[in-house]
């Protein structure tokens, strides 16, 4: 449950942002990180940025999501 | 990386055999828990290295008795109850949220904010929001109640059950659980109180604490690093996640639960009563506090029978040592919530194998 998902800021109006990770946007807020800037890499927890990441970090998870998501498929393919 | 991930096996077994004892590490994240099996890291690590999954999953940890007080809740009609998924599946004395879906008034957020967005829709309602987890979970539900506050939303109440994970290391080490030699510390707990938050634990205890993100390297390095330490007659506070932590960690986080919180006494599953251990909302939020608006108390519950929960969370048996495991208690008909959460220590071991 404490699981937090690094995403790019990509729309930012006061303290509510768009995020994105890997194409998939939603709703998050800055409150947490009043100096988040759009642009920025932040981790999201429950709708809520509570830091930022720098850009490697955030690739590395991305594609381990990305693995993971692959491997799903892959194993409920074999399974039928 | 397979560099890296050989000298973290390396620097391990060196240690193990330096030691000449088995080595016990306790993580205490629900994230760490299911990392290290997906990865299969525990396929590369000697026997002689022990790996504990402690009381890392909040869904978990949660008392029987706060789940009860849940479920009278949502048995109210003029309650609606907003719950993160986690908790919808567990099991209470009678039932579960899931089983009460019928009447219509458990909604599943994803967010605090969508618990506030409820009650703006619902005002003929009282909308509870049932507020668990750490301290990564914290700040969001302390950013909605200053909301509330400033918009007078009189009719969102939280029902608190936020739990602080030191307390609960300390409490563990204080006597039920003398085999942990070492913490791996939660990665995202960490984000907000910082990696010197566990730096008492080093000092007080004389355990390696090492701060860890959730890829396998991280945590491999992360537990060669608290071995290596063990082996060299150390204990020391160490990060290998310091893309993501900082030793303050982020202190807009913790002015906000300082000023909607108070850390009281609280139950936790297993742990039993510790001292200053679940946050409480202060006296000026009162009105927004579930306890105090139904005159409820925080007590105790009595375990779901014969399930072992408890000990699996201080780390005291194996999932496995639990005569239900795999039998009687299930991922799809759990008893306890270490089976039901998806981060819960059962579950792990029923989905990704019974090793170790």
């Amino acid at each position: 449950m404490c699981l937090a998902i690094p995403a790019r800021i990509v729309e930012l109006q006061a303290d509510r942002a768009i995020v994105d990770a890997m194409g998939n946007r939603w709703k998050a807020k800055t409150t947490l990180l009043p100096d988040a800037k759009l642009g920025d890499v932040v981790l999201v927890h429950a709708g809520f940025a509570i830091s930022l990441v720098d850009e490697e970090e955030a690739r590395k998870t991305w594609e381990l999501f990305a693995e993971i998501d692959n491997f799903e498929k892959t194993s409920n393919k074999v399974s039928g | 990386m397979l560099d890296r991930i050989a000298n973290a096996q390396h620097t391990i077994d060196e240690a193990c055999r330096a030691v000449g004892r088995r080595i016990t590490i306790m993580e205490v994240c629900g994230t760490h828990t299911v990392s290290i099996f997906r990865s299969g890291i525990r396929s590369v690590l000697p026997d002689a290295l022990k790996l504990l999954s402690g009381p890392g999953c909040p869904v978990c940890v949660t008392d029987q008795g706060y789940i009860d007080t849940v479920l009278e809740l949502a048995d109210r009609d003029d309650c609606v109850i907003a719950t993160y998924g986690d908790m919808i599946r567990v099991p209470g004395s009678d039932g579960s949220l899931e089983s009460r879906a019928s009447k219509g008034n458990v909604k599943v957020v994803l967010s605090s904010e969508d618990a506030l967005q409820l009650a703006r829709e619902n005002p003929d309602k009282t909308v509870v929001f049932v507020a668990v987890g750490f301290e990564t979970t914290t700040p969001a539900t302390a950013v909605v109640v200053r909301e509330a506050a400033a918009e007078d939303i009189g009719n969102l109440c939280i029902l608190s059950g936020h739990k602080l994970v030191i307390p609960a290391m300390r409490a563990l080490l204080g006597g039920m659980n003398d085999r942990i030699d070492g913490f791996l510390c939660p990665g995202h707990v960490s984000v907000i109180i910082g990696s010197g938050a566990f730096a008492e634990i080093v000092r007080d205890f004389r355990r390696p604490c090492v701060v860890a993100g959730f890829e396998a390297l991280q945590i491999i390095e992360g537990l060669a690093e608290i071995c290596r330490q063990l082996a060299a007659g150390k204990a020391e506070l160490k990060s290998v996640y310091k893309a993501v932590v900082t030793e303050k960690g982020n202190t807009a986080a913790q002015q906000i639960i300082a000023e909607c919180f108070d850390p009281v006494d609280g139950y936790w599953r297993g742990l039993g009563k510790i001292a200053k251990s679940t946050l409480a909302l202060k006296e000026r939020y009162a009105r927004f506090d579930a306890f105090r608006r139904f005159g409820l108390e925080d007590k105790p519950g009595r375990e779901n029978r014969g399930c072992r929960c408890g000990e699996v969370l201080c780390g005291l048996i194996d999932p496995v040592e639990c005569p239900l495991f795999g039998t009687r208690c299930t991922t799809d008909k759990p008893v306890g919530p270490c089976m039901v959460s998806s981060e819960g220590t059962c579950a792990a071991w029923f989905k990704y194998g019974r090793r170790r």
